[in-house]
C-alpha cells in the first residue's frame, strides 16, 4: 500500500512519528490523482498549488498535513464552487464555509473540489454538468451520488477522506457505492453556513472515509455549535473517539419489516442479514419492527426537498454572480433565460416540480400534507429508538449500476427509499461496508440512531467493522 | 363623498426599525453611505449563506405591538415570501405569514365626532429590499444598478382593519401612528427617506350594505397629504363608475403625484402567487411573559396618556396639552421648564410661542436647542423678581436661544436690567417734561391717556428698560406738583 492508500489515523501515526513528512503524503496523493483522475473524474476543480503552499507552513492540530476533498457545494474562499453547475462555473466565493474553517483550524490539506450531481440532486454523479465520475470499484459503473465525487476520490486513494452532503442519502449511498464508511449527523450537529443548499431542512454536511475510527476523527472537528447556523444545536463538544470500542452486548438492534419485506437485490438482502446475525452472535439483541409511515418517506422527501429546493435555487438569477444570459433584451428576459441556459435537465425537473408544490393551488394538498406525514414518521422513529437503540437496514437496495442504466427520474427516486427517511427525521446514520456482490461490487449496511446518538452508532459500526474484517480491500484500477 | 356610499378604508404601513444593524446579518443600517458599503455575505444572498435573527428587531417589533394594543403572541415564525426582482438578492424575502408577532390592537384617533377606534389587524418582521438606480433617467439608462445597502433592514408592517371610513380619517390615523411610533424610539418615520411607506385599501359600498365592495389597491403615495389625496380621487373614481353602473376592477393602482390621480398597474390575474412557506433555516420564535413584561416596563408613557396627564396636571387647556405632546422630545423639554418654574401656563405661552417659531426659523431639532430648559425658566424668574420687563424677555429669550447664554449674563453683558432705581427715573422723567411742555398741558386738561406718550418718551430714553410701572407713577406724582 502506498501512503495515499492510507486511512487518517494511520497517516497520522506516521507524520507523528516522523515516519514520513505531510510533503511525503502530499506527494503520494498528488501522484495519484496524476495516475488515476483522468478514468475516475471524481474532481471538479484540484487545489495542488494550494496544497503545497499550505504544508510549506508548520500545521498544527488534529488533522496537520492530511489530504483531503471537499464536495464541490461547500462555499471556499478563494476556491471556485461550482454545484457542478453550469450556473456557477466560475463563482469564486469571498467566504469560507465553517466546516472549512473548522478543517484549517485543525490542519488539513485540501486537495480540491469534488464533482456532484448539479446542486446535489441526484444519486449517480451523472448529473454533473461538466463531467460523470466513475465507480474505481468498476468503472463502468456509477460512484453514486450526489456526493460521487468524494466517494470515489476517497476510494480511489486521491483523497484521504472527504466532507460530502447528505439531503436524502447523498453521503451514504455513494459511500456504500465506494465500499466507504459515510455519516450522516444529526440536523443541527454540523453547521450548515457555507453549505450551498439544496433543501434546507433535511441538508447536513458529514464524513466520507475508509473506516470508522476515520469517520470518528472528522466529526470531532466538523461538529458544534456554530452562531451564523440558526439550526444549528447548542451542545457540548463531544469527543466520538471514545465511542470506538468493540462491544455490542445487550444493544438493541430493531430491523424495519417493511423494508425487509420488499423486492431488492437478493445478495443485498443478504449481505446485510448475515451481519446482522454476527451482531446478534456478539451479544446485540435483534428484533422485526414495524415504521407504518416509512413507505411515504420517498413521496414526502420528494415533495419537501423539491419545495425548499425551488425557493433556494431562485438566487440564481444572473443578477450578482454566476452565469448570466447574454441574450436578454429585459429583466424578465434575463432571469429566464438565465435560469434555461444554465440549469440542467434534473434541476430543471425539481424546480418546477418544487415550484407547483408550493403554489397556492398544491399547497394544502402536497407540501402541508407532507409536513404531516413527516411528523406522524418522526414520532414512529422515535417510538422505536423507545425501546432499541439502533435501526439496521441496507444502505441501498441495489449495489453501483452501470452509467446509463436507470433513465426513468422515477425509478432512480427510488432508490433512495433507505436513506430518506433518516433526513426526515433529521436523526444520525452510518453506512459501512459489509460485503462484496458477485460482481466485486462494495454493499453496504446502514445504522441509524436516535437524535444526537452518534456514540452509539460509532460503536456499533466500528464493533461490527472488525467483527467483518473487510476494511483492507480496495479498489484495484487497472492503472496501477 | 354622496350620501349614498360609504367608502372603506384598510393601510398597509412599513415602517423601518431603528436598529444599529440588519435584521439578519450585522451590517449597518445607516442612511446615505455610499452604494453597497453596507453588505456581506448574508445580505448580498450569497449562496450557502444563513440568517440570523437580530434580537433588537424582535424586541422593537414587541415595543410597536404594545403601544398599539396589541396581543404579542407567544408563536411566531419566519416565512418565505417568493418572487423575483433584481433588488430582491435571494429572490426571496423573509417575513411572517399566517403566524405573526402582533395581533388584534388599536389606535385611537380624534375626528369632529370624537374619539375613534382604528383597528390593527395585525403586526409583522420582514426584511426591506435593495434599490434600483439608473444614470441619468430611468427611460435613458442603458442598464439599472442594484444597491443593496437596504437590503436586510427591518420592517415592521403594520395592518389595520377597515375600520377608516374617510380620507381625513386616514392621514389622522397615520398620523397618530407615526407620533406613536416616534414616541416609542422604534422608528424615526422619515417618509422622504422612506422609513415609513404606506399602502391602501379602498373600496365604497351602498349605505346600508353589509358587504364590502371590490376594493383597489394605491401604492406610491410619498406623504400623509399625498395618501389623502390618492384616497379622495379614488373614492370619487369609484363612485363615478357605480354611478353610471359600471364595476369595479380588482386591482392595485399607483398615484401619480404630478397627474394627481391614480393609474391602474396591475389586476388581481396578474398579481404574483409567492408560494409563502416557512423558512426552514429559521426556528419559530417563542416570546414568553418575561420577555413581553420587560419590554412592557420599558415603554415610555404614549402620547394620549401624556396630553391627559398634562390637561390635569399642569391645568393647561387642550390645545396647549395638545401642541406640548406632539413629540416626546419637546413635552420633555416642557416638563423640565416646569420642575423649576410652577406656572406651567407662562412656560407653555413661551414654548408654544418664540420657542416653536424659532425652531422654525433656524430649522432644528430640539435636541441641537442651545438653551437649556433651566435658562427659560431662569428667565421667568428675572421677570418675576422685576430684574427684566418683558419685553426684555422677549431680547433675552432670543439672544439665549441662538447662543446659548445664560439669561443673567445676558441681561449683564447688554445691560438689559430694568431701571427701577427712583432716583434716576426722576431725573428721566424731568427731562422728558421739559422737553414735552404742550403735552403736560393737555394732561393738566384732562386728557389723561397723553400720559402714555410720556411714558414712551422714558422708555425710548431708558431703551425699554424702565420700570413702566414705576414711570407712570413719578410723571403723575410731578406733573401734579408742578
Amino acid at each position: 500500500m502506498e501512503l495515499c492508500d492510507l486511512t487518517i489515523h494511520e497517516l497520522r501515526e506516521k507524520l507523528e512519528n516522523k515516519e514520513v513528512t505531510a510533503a511525503d503524503v502530499l506527494d503520494s496523493f498528488l501522484r495519484r490523482i496524476e495516475a488515476v483522475e483522468e478514468k475516475v473524474k471524481a474532481y471538479v476543480t484540484i487545489t495542488a498549488d494550494e496544497a503545497r503552499e499550505r504544508i510549506s507552513s508548520d500545521l498544527q492540530g488534529s488533522l496537520a498535513g492530511i489530504p483531503l476533498a471537499l464536495k464541490d457545494n461547500i462555499s471556499t474562499e478563494g476556491i471556485r464552487t461550482t454545484c457542478s453547475s453550469k450556473m456557477l462555473e466560475n463563482y469564486i466565493p469571498p467566504y469560507n464555509a465553517t466546516v472549512v474553517e473548522k478543517l484549517n483550524e485543525e490542519g488539513a490539506v485540501i486537495l480540491g473540489k469534488t464533482n456532484l450531481d448539479e446542486f446535489a440532486m441526484g444519486g449517480t454523479t451523472g448529473f454533473s454538468a461538466f463531467h460523470e465520475t466513475r465507480n474505481p470499484w468498476n468503472l463502468e459503473h456509477v460512484p453514486g451520488g450526489s456526493s460521487g465525487g468524494s466517494a470515489a476520490a476517497v476510494a480511489a486513494g486521491e483523497a484521504a477522506a472527504a466532507l460530502g452532503t447528505d439531503t436524502g442519502g447523498s453521503i451514504r449511498q455513494p459511500a456504500a457505492f465506494c465500499g466507504l464508511v459515510g455519516l450522516k449527523p444529526t440536523y443541527g450537529t454540523v453547521s450548515r453556513y457555507g453549505l450551498l443548499a439544496y433543501a434546507n431542512s433535511l441538508d447536513q454536511i458529514g464524513p466520507i472515509t475508509r473506516d470508522v475510527e476515520d469517520a470518528a476523527l472528522l466529526l470531532n472537528v466538523i461538529t458544534g455549535h456554530d452562531p451564523k447556523d440558526s439550526t444549528s444545536v447548542q451542545m457540548e463538544q463531544a469527543d466520538y473517539t471514545a465511542f470506538l470500542k468493540e462491544d455490542l452486548a445487550g444493544m438493541r438492534i430493531a430491523l424495519p419489516k417493511e423494508y425487509y419485506e420488499l423486492d431488492y437485490n437478493p445478495e443485498v438482502k443478504e449481505s446485510v442479514l448475515a451481519a446482522v446475525k454476527k451482531m446478534e452472535a456478539e451479544g446485540a439483541v435483534v428484533e422485526e419492527v414495524s415504521i407504518p409511515s416509512i413507505e411515504h418517506s420517498v413521496a414526502v422527501y420528494y415533495i419537501l426537498a423539491t419545495g425548499e429546493a425551488s425557493s433556494n435555487l431562485a438566487c440564481y438569477d444572473g443578477v450578482r454572480f454566476g452565469y448570466r444570459s447574454k441574450t436578454a433584451g429585459n429583466v424578465a428576459e434575463m432571469f429566464r433565460n438565465t435560469r434555461s441556459e444554465a440549469f440542467g435537465e434534473e434541476v430543471k425537473r425539481r424546480i418546477l416540480f418544487g415550484t407547483y408544490i408550493l403554489s397556492a393551488e398544491a399547497y394544502e394538498d402536497y407540501y402541508v400534507k407532507a409536513q404531516k406525514v413527516r411528523t406522524l414518521l418522526i414520532k414512529e422513529i422515535e417510538d422505536v429508538f423507545k425501546n432499541y437503540d439502533l435501526i439496521v437496514t441496507p444502505t441501498t437496495p441495489e449495489t453501483a449500476f452501470k452509467a446509463g442504466a436507470i433513465t426513468d427520474p422515477l425509478e432512480s427516486y427510488k432508490m433512495d427509499a433507505f436513506t430518506v427517511p433518516v433526513n426526515l427525521a433529521g436523526i444520525p446514520a452510518i453506512t459501512i461496508p459489509c460485503g462484496f456482490s458477485s460482481a466485486n461490487l462494495p454493499i453496504g449496511i446502514q445504522i441509524m440512531g436516535p437524535r444526537f446518538g452518534e456514540g452509539k452508532l460509532i460503536q456499533a459500526a466500528y464493533s461490527l467493522e472488525k467483527i467483518l474484517q473487510l476494511g483492507n480491500k480496495r479498489p484495484e484500477l487497472e492503472v496501477r | 363623498m354622496s350620501r349614498k356610499y360609504e367608502t372603506i378604508i384598510g393601510l398597509e404601513v412599513h415602517v423601518q426599525l431603528a436598529t444599529e444593524s440588519k435584521i439578519f446579518c450585522n451590517c449597518s443600517t445607516d442612511f446615505g453611505a455610499e452604494p453597497n458599503k453596507h453588505t456581506c455575505p448574508v445580505c448580498l444572498g450569497l449562496p450557502g449563506t444563513l440568517p440570523v435573527l437580530n434580537k433588537k428587531v424582535v424586541d422593537y417589533a414587541i415595543m410597536a405591538g404594545l403601544a398599539l394594543n396589541c396581543n404579542i403572541n407567544s408563536y411566531s415564525k419566519f416565512d418565505r415570501k417568493n418572487y423575483f426582482y433584481p433588488d430582491l438578492p435571494k429572490a426571496y424575502q423573509i417575513s411572517q405569514s399566517d403566524y405573526p408577532i402582533c395581533e388584534n390592537g388599536y389606535i385611537e384617533i380624534d375626528t369632529e365626532e370624537g374619539t375613534k377606534k382604528i383597528g390593527i389587524t395585525r403586526i409583522h418582521m420582514e426584511e426591506d429590499a435593495g434599490k434600483l438606480v439608473h444614470e441619468g433617467s430611468i427611460d435613458q439608462a442603458t442598464a439599472s444598478l442594484v444597491d443593496y445597502n437596504r437590503t436586510g433592514i427591518p420592517l415592521i408592517e403594520i395592518v389595520s382593519a377597515p375600520d377608516i371610513r374617510t380620507p381625513s380619517e386616514a392621514r389622522a390615523y397615520l398620523t397618530q401612528l407615526k407620533q406613536i411610533l416616534q414616541y416609542i424610539g422604534v422608528s424615526d418615520c422619515n417618509m422622504e427617506e422612506g422609513s415609513l411607506r404606506c399602502d391602501a385599501n379602498v373600496s365604497i359600498r351602498p349605505v346600508g350594505q353589509k358587504e364590502f365592495g371590490t376594493k383597489t389597491e394605491l401604492k406610491n403615495m410619498n406623504s400623509f397629504r399625498a395618501v389623502e389625496r390618492a384616497l379622495e380621487y379614488e373614492v370619487e373614481r369609484q363612485r363615478k363608475i357605480l354611478e353610471e353602473g359600471g364595476e369595479i376592477i380588482q386591482e392595485t393602482r399607483t398615484w401619480d403625484e404630478s397627474l394627481n390621480k391614480t393609474i391602474s398597474m396591475r389586476t388581481k390575474e396578474e398579481a404574483a402567487d409567492y408560494r409563502y412557506f416557512p423558512d426552514p433555516n429559521l426556528p419559530p420564535l417563542n416570546v414568553d411573559r418575561d420577555w413581553v413584561e420587560r419590554i412592557k416596563s420599558s415603554l415610555p408613557e404614549l402620547p394620549r396618556e401624556k396630553r391627559e396627564r398634562f390637561v390635569r396636571e399642569y391645568a393647561l387647556p387642550e390645545y396647549d396639552a395638545g401642541v406640548l405632546t406632539d413629540s416626546r422630545e419637546l413635552a420633555d423639554y416642557f416638563e423640565a421648564c416646569v420642575k423649576e418654574y410652577s406656572d406651567a401656563k407662562a412656560v407653555s405661552n413661551w414654548i408654544m410661542g418664540d420657542f416653536l417659531r424659532l425652531l422654525k426659523e433656524e430649522n432644528l431639532e430640539i435636541a441641537e436647542v442651545k438653551m437649556t430648559p433651566a435658562h427659560l425658566s431662569g428667565m421667568l424668574k428675572l421677570m418675576d423678581e422685576g430684574v427684566i420687563s418683558s419685553k426684555i424677555a422677549k431680547t433675552v429669550f432670543e439672544e439665549m436661544f441662538k447662543t446659548g447664554k445664560a439669561p443673567e449674563q445676558i441681561v449683564e453683558e447688554k445691560g438689559l436690567k430694568q431701571i427701577s432705581d427712583a432716583g434716576q427715573l426722576e431725573e428721566i422723567v424731568l427731562k422728558v417734561i421739559e422737553a414735552n411742555p404742550s403735552v403736560v398741558e393737555d394732561i393738566k386738561s384732562g386728557k389723561d391717556k397723553a400720559i402714555g406718550f410720556l411714558v414712551g418718551q422714558v422708555m425710548k430714553e431708558t431703551r425699554g428698560k424702565a420700570n413702566p410701572g414705576m414711570v407712570n407713577q413719578i410723571i403723575r406724582e410731578k406733573i401734579e406738583s408742578l
